[in-house]
């Protein structure tokens, strides 16, 4: 890729920032080049992301419906998915399944909530509730 | 010891060997760090799930820079972990008070300063906390044009999340310059290191292997109507490990080719000098993959599983005759 390649396609999804590439300069060099973003690369970004909101903004409405406790929305608001929980909580798979039905959500002692609210870094009260908003985006990492 | 200066990098891994490095004295570039640790690969491994797609790596693992670039120019870094948080936050700050600029591994998820659509649940992330400035720890990571600021819970939970490779607060330093670094030696040594993993002649996911393999996983995919979603994010998974997880473009192969370059110049050598070129034009043809992966995932252009072989074939090829190239380069230099 030649310096004046390097795409500078402004991405939303680097909220600002910069990237350095290497590229290759007149004389042959390499050389650092910031780039602001490339379209293809910020596609694959919003395709992810949005995949992710529509898990949760999913997640919301069943959780509403009562068909999910409120720990599937709070995963997905936290951009993880079943691995990630497992592996940051120490529970197994099982467990957290569990743990995604309403009656056992609701039954359970806050002890065992605990290492939800750490792994999420929520308080209690938000992990047993949800929000308000539908389907508009709820900022997460307050 | 010089003062710590931050340089903007492609990847952290390598921009945090390279900073730390020069800041000891001894002028260190990215590209020479990363080339040094011979870590560029092509992995394609199904059986570890990323958010549900296969990990598709374009270097080796984490760690991998760090640890070969050390044993390439004899350089002794001093490394710890904490089972405790408390301890760890005051051992950082013990060698802050020192006038030490320290490495910290850390989540990238729980840096405060990170942008909303760049963060993930990755464990892997370095930076440099290079002072502190009353209660603020004042960054240097890699990835970002400009220093960071964070507060000391954030860097705290950053630093002992839990997990899949969990940091466990791990800090670095390095104990001493690494001096009389022998170029001559290092560099063919860590070129036929790299050329050898890539070559991987056991296992038929890495290396080029790997890049075809995945360009036949691609046409089974298309192959079956009800996964043409599926084939969409299955593509956007593989444009993102290649160009958005600091890579310097290409998943690496610029960087790589950058470090081709700048050994050319160092040792006067006409054949890594065309080796940099030939792996440049590698590079382009990843980026071209993503391109056109890209438009048909869009419906800029209809969808056509061999087409896209067809462009990871020429990636291949490419690479592979980079690799060619450089046999014996070892006795060459």
């Amino acid at each position: 890729m030649k310096k004046d390649e390097v795409p500078q396609d402004k991405s939303r999804t680097y909220g600002g920032e910069s990237k350095l590439m290497y590229a290759v300069d007149n004389d042959g060099k390499y050389t650092g080049v910031a780039s602001s973003g490339w379209e293809v690369e910020t596609y694959a970004t919003v395709a992810a992301v949005e995949a992710l909101e529509a898990q949760r903004n999913a997640a919301l409405l069943r959780g509403k419906a009562g068909e999910t406790s409120p720990l599937e929305y709070h995963m997905f608001d936290k951009r993880m998915d079943m691995a990630t929980l497992t592996s940051s909580t120490g529970y197994g798979a099982w467990r957290v399944k569990r743990h995604l039905k309403p009656k056992i959500f609701n039954a359970l002692p806050d002890s065992k909530l605990a290492p939800y609210c750490e792994a999420m870094g929520i308080d209690l009260q938000t992990l047993k509730s949800l929000p308000d908003a539908d389907t508009d985006t709820p900022k997460a990492n307050s | 010891m010089t003062q710590f200066e931050h340089r903007q990098s492609a990847h952290c891994e390598s921009g945090v060997v390279a900073n730390l490095v020069s800041a000891s004295g001894v002028p260190m570039s990215e590209p020479m760090a990363f080339g040094l640790s011979s870590s560029l690969i092509f992995a394609y491994l199904p059986m570890v799930k990323m958010a549900g797609m296969p990990l598709i790596a374009y270097r080796m693992l984490p760690g991998s820079i760090m640890k070969g670039s050390a044993k390439a120019m004899n350089a002794n870094w001093q490394s710890e972990t904490f089972s405790n948080a408390d301890e760890g936050m005051a051992a950082l700050d013990r060698a802050l008070d020192a006038g030490k600029s320290v490495g910290l591994q850390t989540s990238i998820y729980w840096l405060p300063y990170v942008p909303e659509d760049m963060r993930f649940h990755f464990n892997a992330h370095n930076l440099v906390v290079s002072h502190k400035e009353g209660d603020e720890y004042v960054v240097s990571d890699p990835v970002f044009p400009e220093l960071k600021r964070t507060d000391a819970a954030s860097l705290k939970k950053a630093r002992f999340v839990k997990g899949v490779m969990a940091p466990k607060g791990r800090m670095y330093q390095l104990l001493e310059a690494p001096n009389n670094i022998n170029y001559e030696k290092a560099i063919p040594a860590a070129i036929e290191r790299n050329r050898k993993l890539m070559k991987a002649p056991m296992v038929p996911m890495v290396g080029t292997k790997g890049i075809r393999y995945m360009g036949r996983q691609i046409q089974k995919l298309a192959k079956d109507p009800t996964k043409s979603d599926y084939l969409k994010q299955y593509l956007g998974h593989i444009v993102r490990m290649q160009e958005e997880i600091g890579t310097g473009g290409a998943g690496f192969r610029f960087i790589y080719a950058a470090f081709l370059k700048e050994s050319a110049e160092m040792l006067n050598s006409k054949l890594l000098a065309e080796a940099g070129d030939a792996m440049t034009d590698a590079g382009d043809e990843w980026r071209r993959f993503a391109l056109n992966a890209t438009k048909m995932c869009r419906g800029r252009k209809d969808m056509d599983a061999d087409a896209l072989y067809d462009l990871l074939d020429v990636c291949a090829k490419k690479e592979q005759a980079v690799w060619d190239m450089l046999k014996g380069v070892k006795t060459a230099i």
